[in-house]
């Protein structure tokens, strides 16, 4: 399993794949982080959807990653492409043939990708995460947010949990890009497909009918980064969000352990 | 211990459209170099990919190295293979390319310098893959199949997009491999150049197996011909006439007469022709190469 991990951390450490992703997470980071700060007393709200952050939210023990917590879904769109887009690339590239020539367990390889691209979320997820917090730590002071009880013990649970919340969903979000690069076998398609779904239909769903949100998966995958919503609570998000996920993941690793490679 | 590379028994693969191979038999010999031909869409690659695991077959079975392809992992640390041309990661080089397949069949990666310079890519081993010109990604192809220093080696296709030059090179490289004992299974539509190198041959035709075996039996299977030239189309009638009297099929093809029969005939066939006042200008007893033994036996002569 370790050489699969290794094999596909070559793949994965390459600059303009590694780089580019970092930077996307950096810059929706930054943007997310800085907006919530400098926006804070603008009518127009200084959070998603026009939402109004107040200082009495931001100076709790959870502000340090209030703003975090709320790119997580950005992070999960992030993961979702890269996932996607590095298993689907093996049917296009015709690589795949040479992957199970060298390491005919299929199942394997499926799981040592996973691992690979796991710690390349896992990268993504700690620089965004120090980011944002050192962000929201500049910019407090200019906002006239107090930060005593950022970094009280009750400040570092709540960093811990969010970090745990926004891994899980960055990690959901990927398995969900991977799962549809196996299915649709084109990074094109998988993203797109993924993309689309996540960011318009859900919200058009929502904006139709907003029970809806109740049941989608990008949605749940968000409440569980943002440690649960007005809306939905947080165990109704994970178990739904696992749910969805697990029956993903099952449904892929057997077409793909049984499917012909033909190209 | 097996003495077979490859064995395949009523080997089968089935789509809704027909048979890609059906019932296939065949054996490959251990350190043998055997050519795999056949017309486009006669079944290699699919029997090629069956004997890799990346396709289930409908029916039969086949072994490699004394291994059922049901359990591919058996015996494919032992087979370096290079299946419909190269495929890589175009953003990587070619050097790094080679480490992920080493890193992950658990070669060590030190053998990729030596091998970049086995197939005649030193000095763009560092360069991405994408820049590679089609022979040199023909080239990466072989590498990465030598990498395990396989017992048995699968190429489908080696030789496409190389130069003379290349093609010469592969073909060396091929016959070294053989002489270390490495069985070799190519397909090519080069069949000029399999002729040079194969001791076995299997081909097919619309999935089915129509040969397999040693390439002298091919040969034997085949009748040896005289090409016959003359002054005048009228005299090549009257030779053709000579022939077919005598007992042996005669044509005309791009004006020439094509007998079939032994060199020796080819004496009384002279003296007959001067006999009867014709000049013949060529006379030339031929056996049969692999190219017209293809084209006889596939049926696919234009």
């Amino acid at each position: 399993m370790i050489r699969i991990v290794l094999a596909e951390w070559r793949k994965l450490r390459r600059p303009t794949l590694f780089l580019g992703t970092i930077g996307a997470a950096l810059f929706f980071t930054g943007l997310t982080s800085t907006f919530l700060y400098l926006m804070i007393d603008s009518e127009r709200g200084n959070s998603d959807r026009g939402r109004q952050v107040s200082r009495a939210v931001l100076e709790l023990s959870g502000g340090s990653v209030y703003a975090f917590a709320s790119v997580g879904g950005l992070l999960g769109i992030i993961a979702l492409c890269v996932f996607a887009a590095q298993t689907a690339q093996e049917y296009t590239y015709g690589t795949l043939r040479n992957l199970l020539v060298r390491q005919p367990g299929r199942v394997r390889i499926l799981f040592g990708k996973l691992i690979a691209m796991k710690i390349f979320a896992l990268l993504m997820i700690a620089i965004s995460a120090v980011v944002s917090i050192g962000i929201s730590y500049f910019l407090s002071d200019r906002a006239k947010v107090s930060t005593n009880l950022w970094f009280t013990a009750d400040g570092y649970h709540e960093i811990g949990k969010t970090l745990l919340n926004v891994t899980i969903s960055v990690i959901f979000y990927g398995i969900t890009g991977m799962i549809l690069g196996l299915l649709l076998r084109s990074p094109i398609s998988a993203i797109s497909i993924g993309v689309l779904w996540i960011l318009i239909i859900e919200n058009l769903l929502g904006a139709v009918k907003p029970v809806f949100l109740k049941w989608m998966p990008g949605n749940q995958f968000t409440t569980i980064a943002q440690g649960g919503s007005q809306d939905l609570s947080y165990m109704h998000a994970l178990t739904l969000g696992t749910s969805y996920v697990v029956v993903g993941a099952i449904v892929a690793t057997v077409l793909f352990s049984r499917r012909d490679v033909s190209n | 211990m097996t003495t077979m590379a490859i064995s395949v028994k009523d080997l089968s693969k089935k789509y809704e459209s027909g048979f890609a191979v059906s019932h296939a038999n065949f054996e490959v010999p251990l350190g043998t170099i055997c050519g795999f031909v056949g017309p486009n869409g006669a079944g290699k690659t699919t029997t090629i990919r069956m004997l890799l695991g990346l396709i289930s077959p409908t029916g039969g079975t086949a072994e490699v190295l004394g291994e059922s392809i049901t359990h591919p992992e058996k015996y494919l640390s032992q087979v370096g293979a290079m299946i419909e041309g190269p495929a890589f990661y175009p953003a990587l080089s070619g050097e790094e390319n080679l480490k992920v397949l080493a890193t992950l069949g658990g070669f060590p990666t030190s053998r990729v310098s030596e091998l970049i310079k086995t197939v005649g890519l030193e000095g763009r081993g560092g360069s991405k893959y994408k820049t590679y010109s089609l022979g040199m990604k023909q080239r990466l192809g072989i590498a990465a199949a030598l990498l395990p220093q396989p017992k048995v080696l699968v190429l489908d296709e080696p030789t496409n997009g190389l130069d003379p030059e290349g093609i010469q090179e592969v073909r060396d490289l091929l016959k070294k491999l053989a002489s270390e004992g490495t069985t070799v299974f190519v397909s090519s539509h080069l069949l000029s150049e399999l002729e040079l190198i194969s001791e076995y041959i299997v081909m097919l035709r619309k999935g089915e197996v129509v040969f397999a075996g040693p390439i002298q039996d091919l040969f034997l299977m085949q009748q040896p011909f005289i090409l016959v030239k003359t002054d005048s189309q009228s005299d090549l009638q009257r030779i053709i006439e000579i022939a077919q009297a005598d007992g042996h099929k005669a044509s005309i093809r791009s004006e020439v007469a094509h007998i079939e029969g032994p060199a020796e005939w080819a004496g009384t066939l002279n003296r007959k022709a001067f006999e009867a006042g014709i000049l013949i200008t060529q006379l030339s007893p031929q056996m049969p190469n692999l190219e017209e033994t293809f084209f006889e036996m596939t049926g696919d002569r234009k």
